[in-house]
């Protein structure tokens, strides 16, 4: 339990949090129901190694994306509590 | 089968082992180990919590099957973790207590809210571990030639003594462990096939790759085989994108919302933690899941090219058999499907009397009738058989596939010790307890729970609603706990009144549409009798949206919550600043 630390502009900070949030979120639509799901046929037309691209970004890719969005949101919030004096 | 049972036995004495060196001392080390798990180990203990015996033996069978339509499990129980690490686990790890009744509980400053997140909690929580214990069971009976309520008997023995005795501390190690297992015994024989098959290692990567010295594609290669046989092709799927959309996300947000994957996440020491453990979750996760649809995409290819019009031949006197066969000039069908015949997840029926197994879908050109049944299961099962792999390898699997049901079964048998010593107990009824009386409670209840589970796993049969544990468990999660809870993080006005009628239009209408298409008068009901189309694994996610909207109505039209409330909610933004707000933290302080 720590003193309410004085000095953190706590409303800015959510505010950069909410915007990195919903940027992260738009990623994560885009490659599940985005890419595998409403333009996979679409997307099926081109191909990665022997897979249709639309069906490998549903049974593969979005899983990859996935891992690599919390791990950038990780040091992406790092970024922003050392900005705003945070103490995470 | 001699390997099985020493892979069984070395696992079972390692968990138990495990269990004696982490003994919880205090209610803070028997529900959130601490608050001292490294956010790797946390990690790595979450993949083993959440993969269950469906994800480790099922899941690849299931894709295996379906095709296609089996990707919104891949990115169902995936893309749940992003929705953890960014919306809810750290806030909730800042919030500082011990389950998600707490949290809806002191929020929305209510003992009904918290009473009906309890309700919801065990309902998940005891549908889940049901099929986990039926999972024990059958693995012991099929496997070592146990009897299948004897098997749930061991399951339950070794359950009790790691989690009465360590809590989630115990918990926590034993499923480390149990993730190394099943994590070696999956991959290994999938590195196998796909060298054999693709002349790739690594699986996901032969997933994408050519049939070795053919210049045609594994993918393409499996759609001509099989819509050469009369099934559908496998890059397809006959589910509208609509309901497949809906499934996803049900499966998405369910995920997120899970209990017992949640507390997993208060077991670290900070909010930054969390996220980095939500992180390395993934990571462990998706070294499994995306080996899955490369093993269930070989393993269909395989076993339709070793099994389909080759002379049936049985166990008794097989090589003696076989070898006439050859002899003749035919092909024997494969040893492996002798053995695993006795099992009877494999089965042959020579309908047309030409002693050949035929392999067909319903739509079969040539017009033949389909002879051969194979069970999911099978394809994980059989994997290091078909690529001819050493016995041990084949034992370890069944060791991973134990690993996997009792991990999870543990995960969820803190969620339901704690529903009932920490939030009714303490919480709601008897306020005054002592930390002392409530790990004793806490410890019956485990204990309890374990009991509790067990006969449910022994009459699983009969309890129609354990086979649908899909649709109930992340249905429910999805549309009855995981609204109030993101609200009660990103929307301060968010009030008491506003959650208990969200949590309720989640959770009612959810399991009236679940039980009446599942289990009651609409069984037999096809896909033009379904509200919008949505099928009821995905029927929560719609419903989610409803009590999203119905709980900002009612807030927006009720009174706003107390000033403690706002201010708790500002603090569990922000990292670090956490203290205790009258009414917010009267029941209980946070623990840092």
């Amino acid at each position: 339990m720590t003193e309410k630390a004085v000095g953190i502009d706590g409303k800015a900070y959510w505010k950069a949090v909410i915007r990195l949030t919903v940027s992260l979120l738009v990623i994560w639509f885009a490659v599940s129901f985005g890419a595998g799901i409403l333009l996979r046929g679409w997307l099926d037309q081109f191909h990665i190694g022997g897979a249709p691209l639309g069906f490998w970004f549903a049974q593969q890719g979005s899983i990859y994306v996935f891992v690599g969005l919390i791990f950038y949101y990780c040091t992406a919030m790092r970024r922003l509590e050392r900005k705003f004096g945070i103490k995470g | 089968m001699d390997w099985t049972l020493t892979w069984v036995f070395a696992t079972f004495a390692l968990y138990i082992g495990i269990a004696v060196w982490a003994r919880a001392g205090s209610t803070n080390d028997f529900y959130v180990a601490g608050h001292g798990v490294h956010p790797v180990v946390n990690g790595m203990a979450t993949a083993a919590d959440w993969m269950s015996a469906a994800s480790f033996l099922s899941m690849a069978g299931l894709i295996a099957g379906l095709g296609y339509g089996g990707s919104v499990y891949l990115m169902g129980w995936t893309g749940g973790y992003v929705l953890l690490a960014l919306l809810l686990a750290p806030f909730l790890r800042e919030f500082g207590k011990f389950t998600v009744p707490d949290f809806v509980g002191d929020r929305y400053y209510s003992d009904a809210a918290r009473v009906v997140a309890v309700i919801c909690a065990l309902f998940v929580s005891f549908t889940y571990i049901a099929g986990q214990m039926s999972g024990v069971g059958l693995a012991f009976s099929r496997f070592l030639g146990v009897d299948f309520n004897t098997g749930i008997f061991v399951g339950m023995g070794i359950v009790f003594f790691y989690a009465v005795l360590g809590g989630m501390k115990g918990v926590t190690y034993t499923q480390v462990a149990q993730y190394c297992v099943l994590i070696f015994a999956y991959t290994v024989p999938a590195i196998f096939i796909s060298l054999m098959l693709t002349g790739n290692p690594v699986p996901q990567l032969g997933f994408i790759s050519d049939i070795k010295g053919e210049g045609v594609s594994m993918l393409q290669k499996l759609n001509e085989t099989v819509t050469g046989l009369g099934f559908a092709e496998y890059t397809s799927t006959n589910k509208t994108m609509f309901d497949v959309f809906c499934i996803t996300a049900a499966l998405m947000f369910g995920t997120a919302g899970l209990p017992h994957v949640i507390v997993r996440f208060f077991t670290v020491p900070r909010a930054s933690d969390a996220r980095l453990s939500a992180g390395w979750a993934l990571v462990f996760i998706a070294l499994l899941y995306t080996v899955a649809p490369a093993v269930g995409s070989f393993a269909r290819l395989n076993v339709i090219s070793s099994v389909n019009e080759t002379t049936y031949v049985p166990a008794a006197a097989y090589d003696d058999e076989s070898a006439a066969i050859t002899e003749r000039g035919g092909t024997p069908s494969p040893a492996w499907f002798a053995n695993w015949e006795k099992t009877g997840l494999v089965g042959f029926d020579d309908i047309n009397g030409d002693g050949l197994m035929q392999i067909r879908g319903p739509a079969a050109p040539d017009g033949l009738d389909n002879e051969v049944t194979i069970n999911n299961d099978i394809y994980v099962l059989a994997n290091p058989e078909i690529a001819k792999l050493p016995d041990w390898v084949i034992g370890l699997v069944v060791a991973g596939g134990l690993a996997a049901a009792l991990s999870t079964a543990a995960g969820l048998l803190m969620v339901i010790s704690s529903a009932i010593s920490h939030d009714l107990c303490r919480r709601t009824f008897f306020k005054g307890m002592s930390d002392k009386t409530e790990l004793r409670i806490a410890r019956v209840a485990a204990a309890g729970a374990v009991v509790a589970a067990g006969f449910m796993g022994i009459y699983s049969a009969k309890l129609a609603f354990v086979a649908q544990v899909v649709a109930f468990a992340f249905g429910l999660a999805a549309a009855s706990l995981f609204p109030v809870i993101f609200l009660g993080i990103f929307w301060k006005r968010m009030n008491r009144e506003g959650a208990i009628a969200a949590m309720l239009t989640g959770l009612v209408p959810t399991f009236a549409y679940i039980w009446h298409f599942k289990l009651g008068a609409g069984k037999a009901s096809t896909a033009s009798d379904w509200f919008l189309g949505v099928s009821p694994e995905g029927i929560g996610f719609v419903f989610m949206f409803v009590a999203l909207v119905v709980g900002i109505i009612v807030s927006l039209m009720t009174k706003a919550p107390p000033q403690d409330i706002q201010d708790l909610v500002e603090d569990i933004r922000v990292p670090g600043t956490r203290s205790p707000h009258g009414v917010a933290d009267a029941g209980m302080l946070p623990v840092d």
